[in-house]
């Protein structure tokens, strides 16, 4: 369980500063293209967070938290197939870089982002077994998963870059994803 | 790129000639701004004007001589106008970076006609160059304030050529990393007339060199460079100028060039072709490009 929360940390920061990489050949590097990724970001997480709480309502399982993380490595996907040509065709239609950058890391990157959001509210779900622990349970995920956060930051944007292509971190990413939801999905239900 | 010598030396001799006269100690620092993109500072020592990013002790990006403003401070703008010995007549111009405005400056005062399209990502730089470098753009200059990448993708869709292209958006210690790509190479030579020229200001040092080598020969082929303090990266679509067109060339804009500081006798025996780097060396692309990773170690 919290390697499933503390990945999904990893992957929603590394993704984050990968998309800057992404948007800079179409929309460049000024200050408000790392607005809107951040701007999108956030209110994917926002999202993210309420979606999963309301999910958790109804008959949680770690087999379903896996099943997250699975959409989320997906959703991921078409940033590397068809990412270029939708910044393309986004360049040619929005004049103003600045919206022209919201909506292109709207439109890449918002749903893995509220998909990887709704793991944490889920697995607090998950966790909780008391009305009493349930505020220790809550903070030991959120340092978890911010934890991973950071780690997904600064491995990232240090070492990973200096080593491999964009695309390549971005598919390496989703492996792991989609292996972490895989063995959620097959592991047995007792399981913490 | 270096003046240190002639800058501690001359108020220490002037001070020694003029034991009663008050000298500032200091340079005077005329103007500090914290800019959306960094910190640019205004100095003047010795009659002598810069603009400095970073801290006071950063890199200077322009200089000028406050009694003869037209006069190129710095090798490396000297060896950017090499590049009128590969084209000396471009009609149209695109200079990426403004900085205190002296290429567009220099351009302005050697070919009159040109049209020059000048691309300055800091709107703080533009005004610094107005209000402190003199910078005025003539009739047939025009300003563009936002990234030089977009830029320049948005004048390829319209088909806009250019006869000459100068890349100057590096500053001392960080490189917009989106701007030294195989593929933004690859928009700036659909960018260039037949025979347009390219000249880039890059680097001279660290392990950046080769894969910058490496990446613009994958672009273009073989490539001039001039190498003092900076190195000079001089290009011709559709081929390289032989030496002779080279001296032929310089003749001919000797008489404008030569009054700004780049005289045909310092600039032509620094031409060099470069060549040298590992067979394999990685080129940059959009997918792969940690330029101030590499420019750092």
């Amino acid at each position: 369980m919290f390697a499933l929360a503390g990945w999904s940390g990893f992957f929603v920061m590394a993704v984050e500063l990968l998309s800057g990489r992404v948007l800079a050949p179409s929309f460049g590097n000024s200050i408000y293209v790392w607005g809107a990724v951040i701007t999108v970001f956030m209110l994917a997480l926002a999202v993210g967070y309420l979606a999963g709480g309301q999910i958790s309502l109804f008959s949680p399982s770690l087999r379903r938290l896996g099943l997250l993380l699975i959409a989320a490595g997906l959703a991921t996907l078409p940033v590397v197939f068809f990412g270029n040509a939708a910044l393309d065709w986004i360049f040619d239609r929005v004049a103003d870089p600045r919206y022209g950058s919201l909506l292109a890391s709207g439109l890449l990157f918002f749903v893995p982002t509220a998909i990887s959001g709704a793991v944490s509210p889920y697995a607090v779900r998950l966790l909780v077994s008391s009305l009493h622990g349930s505020g220790k349970s809550a903070g030991l995920l959120y340092f978890v998963s911010t934890f991973g956060s950071a780690a997904g930051t600064i491995l990232t944007s240090f070492y990973l870059v200096l080593l491999f292509e964009v695309n390549t971190i971005l598919l390496g990413l989703m492996t792991v994803s989609m292996a972490l939801g895989l063995l959620a999905v097959l592991r047995r239900e007792s399981a913490p | 790129m270096k003046r240190g010598d002639v800058r501690t030396f001359l108020p220490v001799a002037l001070a020694a000639l003029l034991p009663f006269a008050a000298l500032p100690a200091r340079a005077a620092e005329l103007h500090t701004e914290r800019s959306l993109y960094r910190n640019i500072v205004v100095v003047e020592d010795d009659g002598v004007r810069c603009m400095k990013f970073g801290r006071n002790a950063g890199g200077r990006q322009t200089c000028q001589t406050m009694n003869d403003p037209d006069r190129l401070v710095f090798d490396y703008t000297r060896m950017m106008m090499g590049a009128l010995y590969l084209n000396p007549d471009p009609k149209r111009i695109l200079i990426i970076g403004l900085g205190g405005g002296t290429l567009p400056r220099a351009l302005q005062k050697v070919l009159p006609d040109a049209r020059i399209d000048a691309v300055e990502i800091d709107p703080a730089v533009v005004r610094v160059a107005y209000k402190y470098f003199g910078f005025a753009p003539g009739p047939r200059t025009e300003i563009f304030e936002e990234d030089g990448r977009v830029f320049a993708k948005r004048m390829g869709r319209q088909g806009i050529k250019y006869d000459l292209v100068l890349l100057d958006a590096f500053d001392h210690e960080y490189i917009p990393e989106h701007m030294l790509t195989r593929e933004f190479l690859l928009e700036i030579k659909s960018l260039l007339a037949p025979k347009g020229v390219l000249a880039a200001n890059t680097f001279a040092t660290s392990r950046l060199y080769d894969f910058e080598s490496a990446t613009y020969y994958n672009v273009f082929g073989r490539f001039y460079r001039l190498k003092r303090g900076n190195r000079v990266i001089l290009l011709r679509e559709g081929g390289l100028p032989d030496r002779d067109e080279l001296g032929r060339n310089a003749d001919l804009v000797e008489a404008k060039v030569a009054p700004l500081g780049a005289d045909k006798e310092w600039l032509l025996p620094l031409f060099g072709v470069e060549s040298g780097w590992p067979q394999h060396t990685r080129i940059l692309t959009d997918q792969y490009s940690p330029s101030n990773l590499l420019n750092g170690s």
